[in-house]
């Protein structure tokens, strides 16, 4: 083991001291047993956390997490980096503030600097009946124990004053603010759970991409991968985006679309927009990264692909909206933008379930929400494969849902993917 | 990404809308119907590759297409109108009687 194995101040400073020496690779390239416990298919933000709650809290060490490219790769990495738990039915609200508690101890708990700034999310609403839906949702959270506040014109001119207030279309009359709410550096994430993981005996398997399943009398025995076979008593897939296509190796098909979600960056500014702004009447919203860039994006494209890149009428969508709200970034220039691909389900909420192959578990469905559920996704699903049973938090985000018509649809669009 | 039309030529995303895999509504009378239903209501192949898929021409003719379109990049392969492709299903329907 490296010296200085964990980090802190006096880390920080006899290393100054020593010349640097005595770090560490943050985790191991580990290569495949012959069999584990438990196999983690997905090394994303899911898939770490998953195998880093498995070894934390329920003692299972026995653990491989298996990733087609190297860990962070996918959506982990490609996302605008928001945290927050104000939603408003009663499936989610728990899930989500589990999350958010969660996220407020992340770097006390990995000894990881993973940048958790809770610089508040505000929502803007335009309208009488959108002021009014906020409220219901403001309430619902605070029912819950959960920060909400309804804001006026005036509450919110006064934390940004250069929006624009007085559009004819769309003048901003309020916003439904969560101080607890805001940004992660989302590769950090990625990073500090594989290294809490990889300490506590779990084996990060990268460029092992899974090929198949191997079932003996419809149970699980291990799963087949292009670094070979690797068994397992029970398998775990969080490879949200690409789900009903591992899935299908099973044999199952899915209640999920794959679809696009394009995000963005602006080249670096002074400090502007020092909280997460969503605009209520298009689909925009807006941070400032700690390099400066305003990291914005909108509402996914609305066709089924893969391809992780989008097309340019969404782009002109979330400019436009950009455009409305705050008409002074038009002279900032776009830095690159790239696209996500995003697990959408039949009522816009994820699926934390066993599934009928004995050993086999799924967590997916994420649809655009998935980087904020990091932490809970992974303890949820660990305690799944760990006890065979649901997180507490967790029980309503069934598989069979859909069948027996127990869907939890925020925004109650039904079974329209594109539409949620 | 554009779409060419049949009647209207080459034209720009943003003129349509998109609805989905363009599968066979059930038939309500069948026997299985309800299971069927859940099917066609739930379940998604989510195809990565070439999928036939309901598009609308919304700024345009106002016709319901049927555009065989690659998911994993985007290439559209053919595009027909909804009617067409609903008549020649009756057709085949028809001669399997």
């Amino acid at each position: 083991m490296p010296r200085s194995d964990r980090y802190s101040i006096f880390s920080v400073f006899l290393e100054g001291l020593r010349g640097q020496t005595g770090w560490g690779p943050a985790w191991r390239k580990a290569s495949p047993k012959p069999s584990y416990d438990v196999v983690i298919v997905g090394g994303g933000g899911h898939g770490l956390a998953t195998a880093y709650y498995l070894a934390k809290r329920y003692g299972l060490t026995n653990v491989a997490v298996v990733e087609k490219g190297w860990i962070g790769s996918g959506n982990v990495g490609r996302n605008t980096t928001i945290v927050r738990s104000n939603y408003l039915l009663p499936g989610n609200i728990p899930f989500y503030e589990t999350s958010m508690k969660l996220w407020e101890g992340l770097e006390q708990d990995l000894n990881y600097n993973a940048m958790v700034s809770q610089r508040g999310v505000l929502n803007l609403y335009h309208s009488d009946a959108q002021r009014d839906a906020y409220a219901r949702r403001g309430n619902a959270m605070r029912l819950h124990g959960i920060d909400a506040e309804l804001l006026d014109r005036e509450a919110v001119r006064s934390m940004y004053p250069w929006l624009n207030y007085d559009s004819a279309r769309f003048p901003i009359q309020g916003g439904l603010l969560q101080r607890r709410g805001g940004t992660v550096r989302h590769d950090a994430v990625a990073w500090g759970y594989a290294r809490g993981a990889d300490r506590l005996g779990v084996d990060i398997i990268e460029n092992a991409e899974v090929t198949g399943f191997r079932l003996d009398n419809g149970k699980i025995t291990g799963v087949e991968t292009t670094r070979g076979f690797i068994g397992a008593k029970k398998v775990g897939l969080a490879v949200a985006g690409n789900s009903s296509r591992v899935a299908a190796m099973a044999g199952l098909t899915l209640p999920i679309e794959s679809h696009v979600l394009q995000a963005f960056v602006s080249e670096g500014i002074k400090p502007l927009i020092d909280g997460v702004v969503t605009f209520g009447a298009g689909h925009f919203y807006v941070s400032q990264s700690d390099k400066g860039g305003l990291v914005f994006g909108g509402d996914i494209d609305g066709y089924n692909t893969y391809a992780q890149r989008g097309n340019l009428p969404v782009v002109e969508d979330v400019l436009e909206g950009g455009m409305a709200l705050m008409p002074r970034i038009g002279r900032v220039r776009l830095l690159r933008s790239w696209g996500g691909i995003m697990d959408m389900s039949m009522d816009g909420s994820p699926i934390i379930d066993r599934t009928p192959t004995q050993g086999l578990y799924f967590n997916g469905g994420w649809c655009y929400g998935g980087f904020k559920a990091t932490p809970a996704s992974g303890l949820c699903f660990a305690h799944l494969i760990a006890r065979d049973e649901p997180h507490e938090v967790a029980r309503a985000y069934r598989l069979d849902r859909f069948r027996t018509g127990h869907m939890i649809d925020e925004k109650g669009m039904g079974n329209q993917p594109n539409l949620h | 990404m554009r779409i060419h039309c049949p009647h209207c030529g080459e034209r720009s995303l943003d003129e349509f809308s998109y609805l989905g895999d363009a599968v066979v509504r059930p038939d309500p009378a069948s026997p299985n119907a309800q299971e069927a239903f859940y099917t066609y209501g739930y379940e998604r192949s989510n195809v990565a590759g070439p999928m036939q898929e309901l598009w609308y021409h919304a700024a345009g003719c106002h016709a319901w297409l049927v555009v065989t379109r690659d998911t994993r990049t985007h290439e559209i392969l053919e595009v027909k109108s909804a009617h067409e492709v609903a008549l020649a299903r009756q057709k085949v329907a028809g001669t399997a009687q």
